[in-house]
């Protein structure tokens, strides 16, 4: 199918930049019943959200393009709605897909206001120079307080919100005055060369089980056909088009792609990863001078062991793990082996919530059972010999007499709080090592900046944030750098042996008490045997911290009849299948959910 | 091997009310009519001789639920059934259980006439606030005057008890302990209390409305009991039995405890005939209703059939028989045969005792059956 070719000024390319829960999903449901992509029948919530995880948490992981048509005036538009992602961890997806955008519609909660989130993702699209339309939602809510909500926009963000969009996108009220924003007040893409060579930015690119690999683009010159020989300028891959359209929001082939437009190609791509995000596409016998600026290769930056519970799920996570990096360039990850938890992966995620989604993606979708191993931050190791080490895993740390210096990656948080928990939150972030660089104050919420070391904010500081907030203060983060810190590898010992899959590197002044806490929570976890067991946290032959498990005096079942033969029977057999899901060290079985739990320091 | 003994259990389901800590396959009987339940029964026990063909019985089990509860004619009608099914051996052994309250009491004599020859009372305490706390509708008072009364009427009396109760101290229970022997039983059986699933006590306990002693303390109950019942004579012959000499074993229970053949009828007894990979595992329906419904349409109760693997027997003789202070004979244990490794180390800890003809625990080990005989028999 063909479309008209639409003029180049009535094109709108913008995405929506809003918190988590503020209304971003139901606002693109709206619009895209307004303009009649689906029908009513056709229509479910979350329309872009299409993985269940998308759904069920409500956030975005992967960014999605729907071109919406409408009239207005008898001139036909084409908006190009952006759906991006939303969290730090895919803050570079979400820069190419705002340089993809003239404009962006900041959707705010009129009863809840303006959340780190959001700062984080508006500051980028004012980076990008895009066009602002403050929209406040859910002002149909009694709690609303659209003015107190206006003020805090221009006092925070530094963005005129006195003719912000008044909308309930639930209700459906305001959704013709947002069009007309978009249509008035967003700018049309800037003039292209249609005659000069191709050249497109590549925002993002994912896996469809019919298509194959779908990449969304954004023309800036030239024309994208279909049948086209093209060059992604950063892997130097060349591709002949299969199929050139757009989404509306159901997949339409189209003739041809111009300047300004957006819209997907496919091609005999085998795996996302060779659709690099923020790579210039062009042509493969007549390339554009220049790459598009911006572009930077996926980089990990917490790292973990994933392990199958059960030795013989190996091979099917390695399979599971390939499968998800078809669709994830920014998942990596190699084989690594544990004394302690056999043989698995060494994984590498663009942050926490990544890795959370890729745990739970193999768990969900692939039925895996896993045992995840305390998430740990890239660290450079500069050794005497000139050296610099980039260690993923605690267990390779070189000996202690070959280092000159380690260096850890730190970064700048944002936290909005109201002010009630500042107390506990700036405690939070002064146990974890933190330097607090700005303190401000927006009515009653307060704006904290610290710089924080990373490794002290992988170990569930969001979770601690969450509690002592009571969930009202939100968070972001990005990264700033390595420093040289005192850091030291501390060893947890059970029964005299090594758990390697438990030992970390920790700051030297925060050894002995997560060593002390590591050895309470394992003395819990660790079920009494018929013999006494120490566990040890150990710097080197050091212990900084001790606890017995003592040796378990009575177990036995008080009745046993001709009725309890089957059940102590059906007991044994459970025993026996829960030994393997033990790990065994030297005498001692340790349970799986042990190494689970041992990690999560919730008791500082 | 030795030729294998046959007994009989009989379940009775219905008690007066559920005891908190009870997860035993009961019923309310809210003057439910029983006598469908009993013709069920005496039907269920000519299939089970059809599949046993003509063997000696040696013992009887009255159990439940509450068989007190029973009409000692029903009682004596089941005797008689299967004394002209089987034969009963010259020395049977003919238990019943029966909770010590005046008007089950009452029925003691007729039950004696019946041919119950051994009573199991379920005294359980010997104060009022802790029967009252266990849930229990009967008084101390009237808990020993049955006790006495069925002293007089039966040869051989067994008492149960529940010690490492909330708030029980070890003085307390030597004390209360010391009185239940006054009442001159030749068998106690004391169990510590367990708080099984789905239990009203295991309610209470989620709730935090009940505690009970820690692993610790529960360790010096066991062993106070232990010390105690052995320093007046009773002999510890299975983790929670004690018997005033060999003849005042329950014939019945070792049946169990030694993997020799069972029948069980009533609803949701479990039964083992057979051996090696001929054993069967039997259980009736549990429900009185599907129970008495089935035998009259199919002429027997049947839930579940099992044809035990040889693992599964191996397992069940060890897990059964180590409980007994006897242990068991080497001549008898079936295939596969124990890790030698095992047996090795727990030699050495203490935990056994292995002497030319047989295998066992030692009290040490006794104590720590469960941790021992799961590390034993896992792969």
């Amino acid at each position: 199918m063909s479309l008209p070719m639409t003029p180049r000024e009535n094109i709108r390319n913008f995405s929506i930049v809003a918190h988590i829960d503020h209304g971003k999903s139901t606002l693109s449901d709206r619009l895209i019943q307004l303009t009649g992509g689906l029908t009513q029948r056709e229509m479910k919530d979350q329309v872009l959200d299409s993985m269940d995880i998308e759904r069920e948490r409500g956030i975005t992981i992967k960014a999605q393009t729907v071109r919406l048509e409408f009239q207005r005036d008898g001139q036909d538009y084409v908006l190009n709605l952006i759906d991006t992602p939303g969290h730090v961890d895919f803050a570079y997806e979400v820069s190419r897909s705002l340089a993809a955008c003239e404009g962006a519609l900041l959707v705010v909660d009129a009863s809840q206001g303006v959340e780190a989130q959001t700062l984080a993702n508006v500051y980028q699209a004012i980076d990008a120079d895009l066009e602002i339309v403050p929209v406040l939602n859910k002002i149909d809510l009694p709690a609303a307080e659209p003015d107190r909500v206006k003020a805090q926009i221009e006092e925070v963000i530094g963005i005129d919100a006195s003719d912000s969009v008044m909308i309930s996108a639930k209700t459906g009220l305001g959704i013709e005055d947002v069009l007309d924003a978009i249509i008035t007040r967003l700018p049309a893409p800037k003039i292209g060369d249609r005659d000069a060579p191709l050249k497109a930015l590549l925002m993002d690119a994912y896996y469809d089980q019919y298509l194959g690999v779908v990449v969304l683009v954004r023309i800036i010159d030239g024309v994208l056909k279909k049948g086209m020989k093209v060059r992604m300028m950063a892997t130097g891959a060349n591709y002949a088009l299969d199929r050139v359209g757009v989404f509306k929001p159901k997949i339409t082939e189209v003739e041809e792609l111009g300047p300004g437009e957006i819209g997907f190609l496919t091609a005999s791509i085998k795996e996302v990863a060779d659709a690099a995000v923020g790579d210039t596409i062009t042509e493969e016998r007549r390339q554009t001078a220049t790459m598009l600026p911006g572009f930077k290769p996926a980089q990990p930056v917490v790292f973990c062991g994933l392990f199958p519970v059960d030795a013989a799920d190996f091979e099917d996570l390695r399979a599971a793990m390939g499968k998800l990096r078809l669709n994830d360039a920014s998942f990596s990850f190699e084989m690594e082996t544990s004394a302690a938890l056999g043989f698995g992966f060494r994984c590498g995620f663009l942050g926490l919530l990544h890795l959370e989604i890729i745990q739970e993606r193999l768990s969900r979708e692939f039925n895996l059972d896993l045992i995840a191993t305390a998430p740990s931050v890239v660290y450079e190791i500069k050794l005497k010999s000139g050296e610099t080490l980039h260690l993923h895993n605690p267990a390779d740390m070189p000996d202690v007499m070959s280092i000159e210096a380690i260096e850890e990656p730190w970064i700048k948080a944002t936290i909005l709080t109201p002010d009630e928990y500042l107390g506990g939150i700036m405690k939070l972030c002064q146990d974890r090592r933190g330097n607090q660089r700005e303190l401000t104050y927006v009515g009653s919420r307060a704006m904290l900046v610290y710089e924080l070391p990373l490794n002290e904010v992988v170990f569930d500081f969001y979770d601690r944030l969450k509690s002592i907030s009571k969930g009202y203060a939100s968070f972001d983060y990005a990264i700033e750098g390595y420093r040289p810190g005192n850091l030291v590898k501390m060893s947890i010992l059970v029964n005299e042996e090594p758990v390697d899959a438990l030992s970390m590197l920790v700051h030297a002044t925060r050894a002995e008490m997560r060593g002390r806490s590591m050895c309470e929570k394992l003395k819990d976890l660790i079920p009494q045997h018929l013999f006494k067991i120490p566990i040890q946290a150990a710097i080197g032959g050091r212990v900084i911290a001790r606890e017995t498990i003592s040796a378990m005096r009575k177990d036995v079942t008080a009745k046993c009849y001709g009725g309890d033969a089957s059940r102590k029977r059906k007991l044994l057999d459970k025993q026996k299948a829960g030994k393997k899901r033990m790990r065994q060290f030297g005498s001692v079985d340790i349970p799986q959910e042990a190494f689970i739990a041992a990690l999560k320091m919730d008791a500082d | 091997m030795t030729h294998r003994q046959l007994g009989l259990y009989i379940h009775w389901p219905y008690c007066a009310a559920i005891c908190p800590y009870c997860d035993f396959n009961v019923y309310r009987a809210r003057g439910a009519d029983t006598a469908p339940l009993v013709d069920a029964i005496l039907a269920d026990l000519a299939y089970w001789r059809a599949q046993t063909g003509p063997r000696p019985l040696a013992s009887l089990f009255f159990g439940g639920g509450t068989p007190s509860l029973m009409d000692p004619a029903d009682v004596a009608r089941v005797i008689e059934t299967a004394d002209r099914l089987w034969d009963l051996e010259a020395s049977v052994e003919i238990s019943l259980e029966a909770n010590p309250t005046d008007a089950e009491a009452a029925r003691f004599a007729d039950l004696r006439a019946a041919g119950v020859e051994r009573l199991s009372l379920g005294v359980q305490a010997l104060d009022d606030p802790s029967l009252k706390a266990l849930g229990r509708f009967h008084s101390a008072a009237e808990a020993m005057a049955a006790a006495d009364l069925a002293r007089q009427l039966f040869p051989r009396l067994s008492i149960d008890l529940i010690y490492a109760r909330q708030d029980q101290t070890l003085a307390a229970w030597q004390d209360e302990l010391m009185r239940a022997l006054a009442l001159n039983p030749d068998h106690v059986s004391p169990y510590q209390l367990t708080i099984e699933p789905g239990t009203a006590f295991a309610r209470a306990a989620a709730r935090g409305r009940l505690k009970v002693p820690d692993p610790d303390l529960a360790a010096d109950f066991y062993t106070l009991t232990q010390d105690v019942l052995e320093g007046v004579g009773f002999d510890a012959y299975e983790v929670s039995n004690h018997a005033r000499g060999h003849d005042n074993r329950s014939r019945h229970n070792l049946l169990y405890w030694r993997s020799q053949d069972w029948i069980g009828v009533g609803p949701g007894a479990h039964g083992r005939l057979g051996w090696g990979g001929e054993r069967r595992a039997s259980k009736a329906l549990d429900r009185p209703r599907d129970y008495v419904d089935q035998v009259t349409a199919r002429g027997h109760a049947i839930d579940e059939l099992e044809t035990l693997s040889p693992e599964a027997v191996r397992d069940e003789f060890w897990l059964m028989g180590l409980r007994l202070q006897d242990g068991l004979p080497l001549a008898d244990a079936p295939r596969p045969a124990l890790s030698d490794n095992k047996i090795r180390r727990n030699l050495e800890h203490g935990w056994m005792w292995q002497s030319d003809t047989h295998l066992g625990l030692t009290a040490q080990g006794r104590l720590l059956a469960d941790a021992v005989i799961g590390d034993l028999l896992a792969d």
